[in-house]
C-alpha cells in the first residue's frame, strides 16, 4: 500500500516537474547559504546559517511576499536568487537551469532577466548621475541598441512609473527628486530591460506613509500589465495583502509558513506569524490603553541557531522536550498552508 | 491626572536663511499638552515636524532667520531665558530627547552605561558612581540588561541602542520627552516592544511625551492627542479617541485613508501631488492644491477653529 502511494507521489512530482518549465518561474529546492567566519591563519570558526533549507516555487506573473525580522536571511535569500551570494546547497532553478551551474555569460544573460529593487533608492543611485544616465547604463551594457533608441526605451520606461513630463526628470539628478520620485527611478530602472522576475526589497519602508501606498499601486499595476512575476520583501505584513498572492514568513533562516494571503490572515497558524501579527499596529485609539503581548527577546544568533525549532526560545507555546531537540517538519494545515511548528502535528 | 498643564507653546516661529530664500519650517505653531500626556504631531517628511522639535528644545543650527514665539513650560516662558539658562534649567532638566535614528546618536567610542549617565552629572553634578547607579535603574526600567553597560554601541542591536536612548532621556528624570521618529527603522515586534517600554514608563513615572511621527497606524500606540501638521503649521488638534474614528481636516482624512490595513476590504488611497515647498509656499491655504473639497473660500488663509473642543484650520468647519 504504502509503495503504490509513494510511486503515485514519484509520479506526481515528476509531472509537476515536466510542465514545471513552462509556466514555473523559480523553483527553490532546500536552498542554504552559508557564509564562512574564518579565523586568523587557518581554521573555520564555523558558519553564519543565513538561509538554512528554504524551498519555494514561483509561478510565472505571480507575485509573493517573503516577510520577517532583520537578520533573518531575508536579504541574504534575495541576493541569492539575483545571483550574487554563492549557493552552499541546494538548488535554484530558473525555467529548468540550476542557476549555481551558471557561468558568466548564462549567468549575465539570468541577471537581465531579474531586476531589482532596492530598499534605499536613493543610495541605490549614483549622485553624480542624472536619470538619463542612470537608466542608460543596463542598456549599455546588455543591448546593442543605439543612442536613439536607448533614449526612446528610457521615455517609455519614464512614463510607465508615471514620470511625466518626461523631458523634465531626464536631466535631473537623484538628489533633486523626492523620495517617491527616486524610487520611481529605480522601478523604472528595474523594468528596463523587461524582466521576467521582479525582486524588490524593502521597496517603501523608506517611503512616507502617504507615498507608500502611491508605490505599492505602481508596482502591483506594472505586475499584473507585463505579467511578472515578484518577489516582495518586507517586515511589514500590513502592505503585503495589497499586493502578493502568498505570504512566506522567515524565521532564522527557515520559511516557517507558507501561505495565501487571505489564509494567513485568518488562519495564522504559527506562534511567530501571530506575534508578528499582533506587532502590527492599526490606528486605533485603543491601542494606547493597552500592553501588547510580544515574545521578548531578540532573533538567534545564526552560527550557532539553537536546535530543535529556532523559534523555542521566544515561544510562550514552548513543548519541553519536542520544540527545543527535534526540527518541526513542514505540516499541511489546509491546502496551499504549511506550517512547521510542531502544535499542528 | 491629565489636567494641570504642562507645555502651552504659542505662535511658535522657526525660519531657516538659505541662499535660495527663507525656509518657513515652523510658521506660527499652536498646541497645549497636560501633565501625563501623549501628543503625537503626524505629518509627512518635509513639513517641519522635527524643526518643530529643535524649535521646542532650541536646539538650532546657525542658520536660523527668525525664531520667536512662546513656549510655557509650567507656567514659566522659557523662550525668554538665555541660551545658559535654557541649558541649565531647560534642556534634559525639563524636557530630553529621543533623537531620530538611534543608531547614529550614540557616540561610538563610549561605553553605552557612560553616556547615559553622563546627562546626569552634567546637570545635576553628581559623581559617575552615583549616576551609573541610576543609568543601571533607567536600564531595567526599559529592559536592556544591565551587563550591557559595559558595552560599545556597535555591540547593541537596533532596538537595543533604542532602548538606551530612551534610558539616556530619561536618566535625569524630566516631565517630558520628546520622541523624535523613535521606532521608524526597527522592525515590528521591536517597535512593538519599544512602544510597550514607552506605556509603562508613562504609567509608573508619570512622563509626558510629544510623539513626532508619519507612521499614523503606530502612533496610535502611545497617543492621547493627536496634531496634524502641514507645510509648517498645525491643521488639527484633537483628541486620540475622536481623531482615529473620523479625522475633521481634508487631509487628515487622507493621511488615515492612506494607512494600509491588516483587516477590512477597504483599499488605501495615496495623497495626490507633493507637500509645498517651504521655501516659496502658496497663499491661503496650503493644502488647497492637495484638497478634494477645495472651493473659492481656499484662496484666503484659513483661522483655526474650534468644534466641540477640538481645533481645525480649514474653512469647512467656519
Amino acid at each position: 500500500m504504502a509503495n503504490v502511494q509513494e510511486i503515485q507521489n514519484i509520479k506526481q512530482t515528476v509531472a509537476a516537474e515536466d510542465h514545471s518549465h513552462d509556466d514555473m518561474m523559480l523553483s527553490i529546492q532546500d536552498l542554504r547559504v552559508w557564509f564562512e567566519l574564518r579565523r586568523f591563519g587557518f581554521g573555520r570558526a564555523g558558519y553564519v546559517h543565513a538561509v538554512d533549507g528554504v524551498s519555494f516555487d514561483l509561478a510565472k506573473g505571480e507575485a509573493v511576499a517573503v516577510v520577517g525580522e532583520s537578520g533573518c536571511g531575508k536579504s541574504s535569500l534575495m541576493k541569492t536568487i539575483l545571483g550574487i551570494n554563492h549557493i552552499t546547497k541546494g538548488k535554484i532553478l530558473c525555467q529548468g537551469e540550476n542557476l549555481g551551474n551558471m557561468k558568466s555569460k548564462a549567468l549575465r544573460n539570468y541577471r537581465s532577466k531579474v531586476g531589482y529593487i532596492q530598499q534605499d533608492p536613493y543610495g541605490a543611485m549614483a549622485p553624480f548621475m542624472n536619470v538619463e544616465k542612470i537608466l542608460s547604463e543596463p542598456l549599455i551594457i546588455n543591448t546593442k541598441m543605439n543612442a536613439d533608441e536607448r533614449i526612446e526605451r528610457i521615455k517609455q520606461a519614464l512614463t510607465e512609473v508615471k514620470m511625466t513630463p518626461v523631458e523634465d526628470f531626464m536631466a535631473k539628478f537623484p538628489h533633486q527628486l523626492s523620495g517617491g520620485q527616486q524610487q520611481r527611478i529605480v522601478i523604472a530602472r528595474a523594468m528596463l530591460l523587461n524582466p521576467q522576475l521582479i525582486v524588490a526589497d524593502e521597496p517603501v519602508s523608506m517611503l512616507d506613509a502617504s507615498v507608500r501606498v502611491e508605490i505599492l499601486k505602481l508596482l502591483r499595476n506594472l505586475q499584473e500589465k507585463h505579467h511578472l512575476a515578484v518577489i516582495y520583501i518586507t517586515h511589514d505584513l500590513s502592505t503585503v495583502r495589497y499586493f502578493s498572492r502568498c505570504i512566506f514568513v522567515m524565521y532564522a533562516g527557515n520559511l516557517i509558513e507558507k501561505a495565501r494571503t487571505d489564509d494567513l490572515l485568518r488562519n495564522t497558524a504559527h506562534p511567530y506569524t501571530q506575534a508578528l501579527l499582533t506587532g502590527t499596529s492599526e490606528p486605533d485609539a485603543n491601542n494606547a490603553k493597552t500592553y501588547k503581548d510580544i515574545p521578548q527577546g531578540e532573533p538567534p544568533n545564526l552560527i550557532k541557531p539553537p536546535t530543535g525549532c529556532r523559534f523555542h526560545p521566544r515561544c510562550t507555546k514552548m513543548i519541553k522536550g519536542l520544540c527545543d531537540v527535534e526540527t518541526p517538519p513542514e505540516f499541511e494545515i489546509e491546502p496551499e498552508h504549511q506550517v512547521s511548528c510542531w502544535l499542528f502535528k | 491626572m491629565a489636567d494641570k498643564q504642562l507645555l502651552k507653546i504659542e505662535n511658535l516661529v522657526l525660519h531657516f536663511r538659505t541662499s535660495r530664500g527663507s525656509v518657513q519650517a515652523v510658521d506660527g505653531v499652536n498646541f497645549d499638552l497636560a501633565h501625563n500626556e501623549a501628543v503625537v504631531i503626524l505629518g509627512e517628511s518635509g513639513c517641519g515636524k522635527s524643526s518643530l522639535a529643535k524649535a521646542i528644545l532650541r536646539l538650532l543650527p546657525r542658520n536660523v532667520a527668525n525664531y520667536s514665539g512662546k513656549v510655557l513650560l509650567n507656567g514659566t516662558d522659557v523662550m525668554a531665558y538665555n541660551d545658559e539658562e535654557f541649558r541649565k534649567n531647560v534642556r534634559w532638566v525639563e524636557m530630553s530627547l529621543v533623537p531620530q535614528a538611534a543608531m547614529n546618536s550614540l557616540n561610538p567610542v563610549l561605553k553605552v552605561g557612560d553616556q547615559v549617565a553622563e546627562p546626569l552629572i552634567v546637570h545635576d553634578g553628581v559623581s559617575k558612581a552615583e549616576a551609573l547607579v541610576q543609568a543601571r535603574k533607567m536600564f531595567n526600567l526599559v529592559g536592556v540588561p544591565e551587563e550591557f553597560l559595559d558595552r560599545y554601541a556597535f555591540e547593541l542591536s537596533g532596538g537595543m541602542r533604542q532602548r538606551v536612548a530612551i534610558a539616556m532621556s530619561l536618566v535625569t528624570m524630566p516631565e517630558l520627552i520628546i520622541l523624535d521618529e523613535p521606532t521608524s527603522a526597527l522592525d515590528v515586534l521591536t517597535q512593538a516592544n519599544i512602544f510597550n517600554v514607552l506605556k509603562r514608563i508613562k504609567n509608573e513615572l508619570e512622563t509626558s511625551y510629544i510623539l513626532i511621527t508619519h507612521d499614523i497606524a503606530t502612533s496610535s500606540e502611545l497617543a492621547n492627542k493627536v496634531a496634524v501638521m502641514y507645510a509648517g503649521q498645525i491643521v488639527e488638534v484633537s483628541d486620540a479617541e475622536r481623531f482615529f474614528a473620523k479625522p475633521l481636516h481634508p487631509y487628515s482624512e487622507k493621511l488615515m485613508n492612506s494607512v494600509p490595513r491588516l483587516r477590512g476590504d477597504k483599499e488605501p488611497e495615496f495623497i495626490v501631488g507633493q507637500p509645498p515647498s517651504l521655501l516659496n509656499l502658496p497663499s491661503g491655504c496650503r493644502f488647497k492644491d492637495r484638497c478634494p473639497m477645495r472651493f473659492d473660500k481656499c484662496e484666503q488663509e484659513p483661522p483655526v477653529y474650534e468644534k466641540e473642543n477640538r481645533l481645525v484650520k480649514c474653512w469647512l468647519y467656519r
